[in-house]
């Protein structure tokens, strides 16, 4: 899994740097990297570019995996240049820009904006597997998600849009639903496609939405 | 007209609908001038739910403006603007204005629209829909609660014939069936052989199939529908029925062509009835009447 990210226009990079003129750059070596939007080579060429507009730039740092505690360590040994900026721009996705938000003072900003969570289907092809909704169906739809695979979210089969099996809004992607009828199929459960499934409820869990791990499941792991 | 339109469907008369659509804007002259002159000459009228995701006047306006001139209106309502208290609420408001027919539909994306930066709802789908209306019937709502006065209506809903692939567009007409539609209008059909296998088909459900019948107006038209519109095939013979004719001359052909088709249909009894659709052209849906007859 993968959080695809891509990076914001550069306008927009510097409307949000509009405050400040002393900027520490952080990179993220995990999704972002594989991306190529927040790795090493994407933050030394925003350096470049800031330090052309006039930035100085303070210092960089591409943190191993942005969104964990261990960007805690990597933030202490940086203390000396993080201190000279007036602003923080995380090129990592939103998860990297909270953590570090965590753990500074100064104003932290988006330099990527973060799109969905990717499966890697084959080599360098990322698709939005799953939407978090909370209520899964994927033992009724042959393990494809009608949720995230069709442009709509429908969940009782195809629109009128469908065209020789694509989806209306993009003839390059299948249709959601003549993949799963030919899975079902594949599999003998066609039955599955007379399965009505009623309305998601959109209030599984409500906003804002926090998991609390209890004590005893956390000593299990260390 | 005067006569309601589900009883008119049970009647086995065939059934003649048409279709007008809501302005972008408040000037309803157009839209009260298509509903004066269609209203007695078909059946029922469909106003279209702000059709390709195009923001325009509501449904429901143009519905009651049907309703006020004397006309039956159906309702269109797609799932892609409203969530659930809405739509229910949208409902109640159409049964007290005396709508009586809803056809369900999910609503093309949003992105084909003019306002693609904004979000499709899609809370409910085309099946759920024509649930969430039996249960108003039965004088509850999604909520579980009573409702004080409930609603009655003639549900209908859509079926694309020539869905390329078939089978995934049958399980879903299938769930229509099985979700209470009582009438289905068809996506544009031309080839009335491919449309009688679906009536082979379709007949062993206790629905009432209204082929849909959307005019061509050149084979320029012709052959961009069938290479662009989901499940539109218009054949060849026609295409080249069209393109043989000479200049100026197409719209009358496509008129032809359509009262060709709607006077077959009903000579076989082939189904319950047809859904005009001259989209923007609105003024010549009488004469394709009377080219077919009627
Ligand atoms: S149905 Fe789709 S979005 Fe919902 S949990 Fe399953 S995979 Fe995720
Ligand atoms: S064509 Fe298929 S995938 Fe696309 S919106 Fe319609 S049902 Fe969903």
């Amino acid at each position: 899994m993968k959080t695809i990210t891509r990076q914001k226009p550069y306008e927009e990079i510097m409307q949000q740097l509009e405050f400040c003129n002393r900027v520490f750059i952080v990179g993220c070596g995990t999704c972002a990297t594989t991306l190529q939007t927040g790795g090493l080579e994407q933050v030394l060429e925003l350096k470049e570019k800031l330090q052309d507009s006039g930035l100085l730039i303070t210092g960089w740092a591409v943190i191993p995996t942005a969104c964990d505690e261990m960007t805690a360590v990597v933030a202490a040994e940086n203390e000396t240049a993080i201190q000279g900026a007036n602003a923080i721009l995380v090129m990592a996705c939103a998860l990297g820009v909270q953590r570090i938000n965590m753990y500074l003072d100064q104003p932290v900003l988006p330099g990527l904006d973060t799109l969905f969570m990717g499966l890697e289907e084959h080599s360098g092809y990322y698709m939005e597997a799953c939407a978090q909704c909370g209520q899964c169906v994927l033992g009724y739809t042959a393990g494809i998600c009608p949720v995230t695979a069709c442009h709509k979210g429908l969940l009782n089969g195809p629109c009128g849009g469908t065209n020789r099996g694509k989806c209306e809004v993009d003839q390059d992607r299948d249709c959601a639903f003549t993949l799963i009828y030919n899975r079902l199929k594949e599999q003998n459960r066609l039955e599955l496609m007379k399965y009505y499934h009623p309305p998601r409820n959109a209030q599984v869990l409500p906003r804002p939405r926090v998991k609390i791990l209890d004590p005893k499941e956390m000593e299990q792991w260390v | 007209m005067g006569v309601i339109f589900k009883d008119l469907l049970d009647s086995g008369k065939f059934v003649v609908t048409a279709e007008v659509a809501p302005p972008k804007g408040t000037d309803l002259e157009q839209m009260l001038h298509h509903i004066d002159l269609l209203k007695d000459r078909v059946d029922a009228l469909n106003v279209t739910d702000h059709q390709s995701s195009v923001m325009r006047f509501p449904s429901l306006g143009g519905c009651f403006a049907v309703k006020e001139r004397g006309g039956e209106p159906i309702l269109q309502m797609t799932c892609r603007d409203r969530n659930q208290i809405a739509l229910q609420s949208d409902l109640l408001l159409a049964y007290t204005r005396g709508v009586r027919n809803v056809l369900c539909l999910t609503g093309d994306a949003m992105t084909v629209g003019d306002h693609k930066q904004a979000q499709g709802i899609f809370e409910l789908d085309s099946v759920q829909l024509l649930r969430t209306i039996d249960l108003l019937e039965e004088g509850k709502d999604m909520g579980g609660n009573e409702l004080s006065g409930k609603v009655s209506f003639c549900k209908g809903a859509i079926v694309t014939p020539e869905a390329d692939p078939w089978e995934p567009q049958s399980c879903k007409f299938e769930k229509k069936v099985d979700a209470g539609a009582e009438f289905f209008q068809t996506q544009a059909i031309y080839d009335l052989d491919n449309f009688v296998k679906f009536m082979d088909y379709a007949s062993q459900f206790p629905v009432k199939i209204l082929a849909g019948i959307v005019l061509l107006t050149s084979a320029r038209m012709a052959k961009y529908m069938t290479d662009n519109v989901p499940g539109i095939f218009v054949p060849p013979n026609l295409i080249d029925e069209l393109s043989s004719t000479p200049k100026g001359g197409s719209l009358e052909k496509g008129i032809e062509i359509a009262g060709r088709m709607i006077a077959a249909l009903k000579k076989d009894s082939i189904c319950d009835g047809v859904h005009i659709m001259a989209i923007n052209r609105e003024e010549v849906v009488p004469d394709i009447l009377a080219a077919a007859g009627l």
